[in-house]
């Protein structure tokens, strides 16, 4: 059988809190991804879901420190240095972040910022990147790429510039994207939208996708698995159909009925 | 009647123009300091007279009287010596804050980047330096190798240092703990590139404020230099040894005194006035609290 994509086992991350003491923040997570799979990471706020996302990307604060394994490839990630991560991250390991009003430099055109990851992970020259760039525009649905290209972050609205957060970690096209909270920003119909983009074009790329999100609806939307967090721990696994409608644990059952409903019939309540 | 579409992304000379007359301090400082560095530039091709010429018979004359401003106590030309001044003044200001303005920024920026130990020893080093006035290291430094144009600019760069370092290192710390830098880091950026492409241009606003207030405080450490003797030796005419050499005349010819005083001042003034106009165009928080 050949190596997943992605296997974390044994996952644990303590952080050292300014007296001395350590404050366990994942405990014991483990999970597998096949190659071109999708999986959701749910959970409430503060149950580790972005943490975990961070430390497969080795961006943890320094006062953070991870046991365990995560293998890329059958690579270890936690034994490389931060030069080696340097060359994952952004080149086989795509992120896109939560909040699109902040995750673009503000001092630097949106299609130099995409095209500037092309430029040194691939060698390419800046006016074949810039073309790219407007290529990669134009596959998130912005309108007018070619212009758009030419601006800045303050001009584009979120739902905007969050389609320039996807292009940017699409442009090197990863085998791996980790999506944090990608929509939870925006309003309804541009998540739908967003979503739906992120559906086609990691199906189009053949890559597997980690999306990180609270909102249940878009997890069972985009993923075949999903992992229930709380509290740092892993709650429970298993294929996203199974896990909505017959939860195992009592924490997802919880969090299932917390979602708000309408009775049929009834006052909404 | 409609604007054109393309307004807010394309801003026109006129809305330059009205921005800079809707804002007094960036107009009168800019305006002082534009008329001083064209008189500077001036001074290099052409002054009234050679500001070294001594004509003795037309000694302590005042305005108006010999030459547009006057004659000193060896019969030079005072307007010609305050032009040249413009330029020693000017050219040794800038120099020091290039200097320092450099080397200052990118200790702070690498404290930002390396934050830990390397951050604590760079403080507390430019704590140290921070602490010696920059007129008793200009005397250590003018014992070493002479006076001059060269030991007055190093001594007031050695005194920019740690306030230009001050400034980027809180700036670009600021910056460090934004999102798009986690992004970048995301996207496989190293220390050095996300510090060029991602901190200095964000913080580069910061940087030219500092600059410009900087500049008014080296042209009055240039004046102290040269009035204690520890700037350009004679006979290159600054500021600051006019007002030295004036003192004896004081009560004969006090514009002498009062000609490189008022300059000095001016100066000070429209570097000052320059800055903070440049503050409140370039901060939109400083522009809603005023």
């Amino acid at each position: 059988m050949s190596v997943p994509l992605l296997l974390v086992k044994n996952l644990d991350v303590t952080i050292r809190l300014p007296d001395g003491t350590e404050m366990p923040i994942l405990d014991d997570i483990a999970f597998t991804l096949e190659k071109g799979a999708t999986l959701g990471v749910v959970g409430e706020s503060g149950s580790g879901k972005s943490l975990l996302a961070l430390a497969i990307m080795g961006l943890l604060p320094p006062v953070a420190s991870v046991t365990g394994d995560i293998l890329f490839e059958g690579d270890d990630l936690l034994g490389k240095t931060d030069e080696a991560m340097c060359s994952i991250r952004g080149n086989r390991i795509g992120m896109i972040f939560q909040e699109p009003m902040t995750a673009l430099n503000p001092t630097m055109t949106v299609g130099d910022q995409i095209a500037e990851g092309l430029v040194w992970h691939l060698g390419l020259g800046w006016q074949d990147a810039r073309r790219e760039a407007v290529d990669l525009l134009e596959q998130v649905r912005i309108t007018d790429a070619a212009r758009r290209a030419k601006t800045y972050p303050h001009e584009m609205s979120g739902g905007q510039r969050q389609r320039v957060g996807i292009a940017m970690a699409l442009a090197l096209k990863p085998a791996l994207l980790i999506a944090d909270e990608p929509t939870t920003a925006l309003d309804v119909t541009v998540q739908a939208e967003i979503l739906d983009i992120l559906d086609d074009l990691t199906r189009e790329y053949g890559m597997s996708l980690i999306l990180v999100s609270h909102d249940l609806g878009v997890i069972a939307r985009m993923c075949e698995r999903t992992l229930v967090m709380y509290a740092g721990r892993r709650m429970e696994e298993g294929r996203t159909r199974d896990v909505l409608t017959t939860p195992q644990d009592p924490y997802t059952r919880r969090l299932i009925g917390s979602v708000p409903k309408r009775r049929p019939g009834g006052e909404a309540r | 009647m409609t604007e054109p579409a393309t307004r807010h992304l394309r801003p026109r000379l006129a809305d330059g123009v009205a921005v800079v007359i809707g804002r007094p301090n960036l107009l009168i400082g800019g305006i002082i300091i534009g008329v001083l560095v064209a008189v500077a530039l001036v001074s290099l091709v052409w002054t009234p007279l050679p500001p070294a010429k001594m004509q003795i018979v037309h000694k302590l004359q005042p305005p108006l009287a010999f030459g547009l401003l006057g004659t000193d106590q060896f019969g030079r030309d005072l307007l010609s010596m305050l032009m040249s001044g413009a330029w020693n003044s000017l050219s040794i200001a800038a120099s020091a804050v290039v200097v320092g303005g450099f080397l200052g920024t990118l200790l702070g920026v690498m404290s930002a980047a390396r934050r830990g130990l390397f951050e604590a020893v760079i403080m507390r080093a430019n704590d140290v330096i921070f602490a010696v006035p920059p007129i008793l290291s200009a005397m250590m430094l003018g014992a070493f190798i002479g006076t001059g144009r060269f030991t007055a600019i190093i001594a007031i760069a050695v005194f920019m240092v740690p306030v230009f370092a001050r400034v980027t290192a809180s700036a670009a710390l600021q910056i460090w703990s934004r999102d798009y830098v986690l992004a970048a880091r995301g996207a496989g950026k190293g220390t050095i590139r996300i510090t060029l492409e991602h901190i200095l241009p964000n913080i580069s606003n910061q940087i030219i404020v500092q600059a410009t207030i900087q500049l008014g405080l080296a042209i009055l450490t240039e004046a102290g230099l040269s009035f204690l003797g520890l700037g350009m030796p004679p006979p290159a005419p600054t500021w600051g040894r006019m007002l030295a050499d004036a003192q004896t005349y004081l009560a004969a010819a006090p514009w002498l005194a009062v000609l490189p005083g008022l300059a000095i001042a001016l100066t000070v003034l429209g570097f000052n006035m320059l800055g903070d106009g440049l503050r409140d165009l370039l901060d939109p928080r400083e522009k809603r609290r005023s």
